[in-house]
């Protein structure tokens, strides 16, 4: 083989490596400099020139702050109430044997498993039957997210209970911890990485959600649906830097948690 | 300040199944005591039920005075040294010790600690996580977060089978020493008969759930109550033979036609069949025809038919008129030159070394598996 043969040879992994990394993050970089863009008409998507004035003036495009706030407050919520929820239930279906464990095992994984669509017109049909027709809104977007963010949450969350020694616990017992610090002093930090996962999962699903939110929402509008509504007459440039902070959140996040890890761990 | 542990009647199930059956135990305070046993025994049931890990179907357990059987783990005076020793991942090694003694709201357990960890040399790993020390540095913070508490009982758990031969051999002559200074009852759980034999000064051998026999390292060697003790500690070679008359203390006994003799009180069964055996090492071999009987028992007309050498001694099998092989050892002194393979041999040994056990056991009961793995019992 040539010189040049085994050199191809040699990093063929490498590059093939490079080009998925370049696929799979050229629509973020896309998004980033499109933040930066100063559009010659409504509805541009081309980059026709730099500005900050973007980042300066986030919520000058009429309602978009209000729809990101309505996600935000959707989404924190319908995170801590599906991570509480859910938490509790893998705790149920890895630690305790009761009739029907198996079957809610596969259950759990129907509302994964189903088109969302389906999901989001039986539960307006719900919704409406049961007279909450008129009240379509916040609640209404919340009860919805939570119902598919839980399954996630249990999957994640059972996954590292199951992966999860007993005998940790019987330790920490047989060392006079009573039941309660037991969990909070083992259980608890041992299984925290899952449920931390599991939290930032249910946040990022629920804060993007467009299918389910959409026919629930009412007059409600959250940010996916605001962006899904202007697209149809003008692409504000705000919606990018909106993004932007979004991708770089969730950049600080993972960046800050493997650090700790690594200082735990060194 | 230390008292006898008790269990009276003790019988655990798992479903239908009978993990432990029905056991009486005392164990002497300050006593080095092995439960020995091979895998499924319910040796690690039966500690789990000290340490309140599992709940007796039956029976009570008792410290000196005070009953624990229904008591939880965090308020017996019982620590546990765990198979794989179970350490807090997340905590460092002097968090690991230090645990117990923070549970209890112990105040200045700092120096305690520091004291705990010199005395098993880990005092400059205190800041290191246990996935970041070696097997046997985390055995010993194993032991040292349970020693720290002062317990009146200590469990081990299979505590050095996860080492390699040579550092276990270190650390159970280390762990004797730690018994010996601390003056603490030790109760450890193991299925390698070398390990209990080492340390233990009372064995209790284990089998389906109950005890089989329990006495010193040197009573059950010397004089196994069952076939199961007698192939599970050792090696034994058991002959098929009746019982058939009585003269003074002793009692004689047919083997295949041949009459030999044994002290009463090494005889569990005294009538009709029985297993007669005999340890290996305590056969001597001679050529056919050259030593005389002088109240010795004795086997005539034997062939070797394999002969292992190993250093200290050599280990020949010999095949007796009707076609049985023995095991029998012989130190390598250098008074008889080595016996060949073919050579026609007699079988001489003392009836004092003797032993008669009841015919209904399997004679194979308790013979070692070549798997010395180890597991939970």
């Amino acid at each position: 083989m040539t010189r040049a043969g085994r050199w191809f040879g040699r990093n063929l992994v490498m590059m093939v490596a490079i080009v998925v990394l370049l696929y799979l993050f050229a629509p973020i970089v896309v998004v980033m400099l499109m933040s930066f863009n100063e559009p010659k008409s409504k509805l541009s998507y081309t980059f026709d020139g730099f500005t900050w004035d973007n980042w300066q003036h986030p919520c000058r495009p009429f309602g978009m702050c209000d729809a990101v706030s309505t996600s935000l407050r959707i989404g924190l919520l319908a995170t801590v109430i599906a991570t509480a929820l859910g938490t509790l239930m893998a705790f149920a279906m890895v630690r305790h044997q009761f009739r029907g464990r198996s079957a809610t095992n596969l259950f759990i994984f129907l509302p994964m498993a189903s088109p969302e669509i389906v999901l989001g017109s039986s539960l307006l049909a719900l919704f409406v039957s049961s007279g909450f027709g008129g009240q379509l809104g916040f609640w209404t977007i919340l009860i919805a997210h939570v119902m598919f963010c839980m399954s996630f949450v249990v999957v994640t969350v059972k996954a590292r209970l199951a992966g999860m020694d007993t005998r940790m616990e019987q330790a920490a017992m047989d060392l006079y911890a009573n039941e309660w610090q037991t969990y909070w002093r083992i259980t608890f930090p041992l299984v925290f990485p899952g449920i931390l996962a599991a939290a930032l999962l249910s946040f990022s699903l629920s804060f993007d959600d467009f299918i389910i939110t959409n026919l629930n929402a009412g007059t409600t509008v959250t940010f996916p649906m605001y962006v899904w509504g202007s697209a149809q007459r003008e692409i504000p440039p705000q919606i990018n830097v909106v993004g932007t902070a979004m991708f770089l959140l969730a950049l600080l996040l993972v960046v800050g948690g493997e650090l700790t890890r690594r200082r735990r761990t060194r | 300040m230390t008292s006898d542990l008790v269990l009276t009647g003790i019988s655990k199930r798992f479903g239908a199944q009978n993990a432990v059956q029905q056991i009486d135990l005392t164990v002497p305070a300050g006593a080095f005591f092995a439960l020995l046993g091979p895998s499924g025994c319910g040796k690690t049931t039966t500690l789990r039920m000290i340490a309140g890990l599992e709940e007796p179907s039956t029976g009570t357990i008792r410290l000196g005075e005070q009953e624990i059987t229904g008591l939880r783990p965090y308020k017996r005076p019982v620590n546990t040294v765990f198979q794989n020793y179970a350490l807090f991942p997340h905590l460092d090694i002097f968090e690991n010790v230090a645990f117990g003694l923070r549970r209890r709201g112990v105040k200045d357990f700092k120096p305690k600690v520091t004291e705990m960890l010199d005395l098993v040399e880990l005092g400059a790993f205190g800041k290191r996580r246990p996935a970041q020390l070696s097997g046997g540095q985390q055995q010993r913070v194993a032991l040292a977060r349970a020693l720290i508490n002062q317990p009146q009982v200590l469990l081990l758990d299979e505590p050095l089978g996860a080492l390699d031969l040579k550092l276990r051999r270190q650390m159970q002559i280390e762990l004797k020493r730690i018994q010996t200074e601390v003056g603490i009852t030790f109760v450890h759980v193991t299925h390698d008969q070398e390990e209990a034999m080492t340390m233990a000064d009372t064995i209790a051998v284990m089998n389906g759930g109950a005890i089989e026999q329990l006495g010193t390292p040197a009573e059950l060697y010397d004089l196994p109550a069952t076939t199961f003790v007698a192939n599970f500690l050792g090696q034994s070679n058991l002959l098929r033979a009746t019982i058939i008359g009585r003269a003074e203390q002793n009692l004689i006994v047919d083997v295949q036609g041949r009459k030999v003799t044994v002290p009463l009180p090494r005889c569990r069964v005294t009538e009709g069949d029985v297993w007669m055996g005999i340890r290996p090492e305590k056969v001597f071999l001679s050529r056919a025809g050259t030593e005389q009987s002088n109240g010795v028992n004795q086997l005539r007309g034997a062939v070797v038919t394999d002969v292992s050498y190993v250093g200290v001694s050599t280990q020949y099998l010999v095949k007796l008129s009707w076609d049985q092989e023995l095991t029998v050892f012989e130190q390598n002194t250098g008074a008889r030159g080595t016996l060949a393979v073919g050579d026609q041999v007699d079988l001489h040994w003392q009836p004092a070394h003797t032993f008669v056990l009841d015919a209904q056991q399997d004679a194979l009961a308790g013979v070692e598996d070549i798997d010395d793995s180890g597991g939970a019992g």
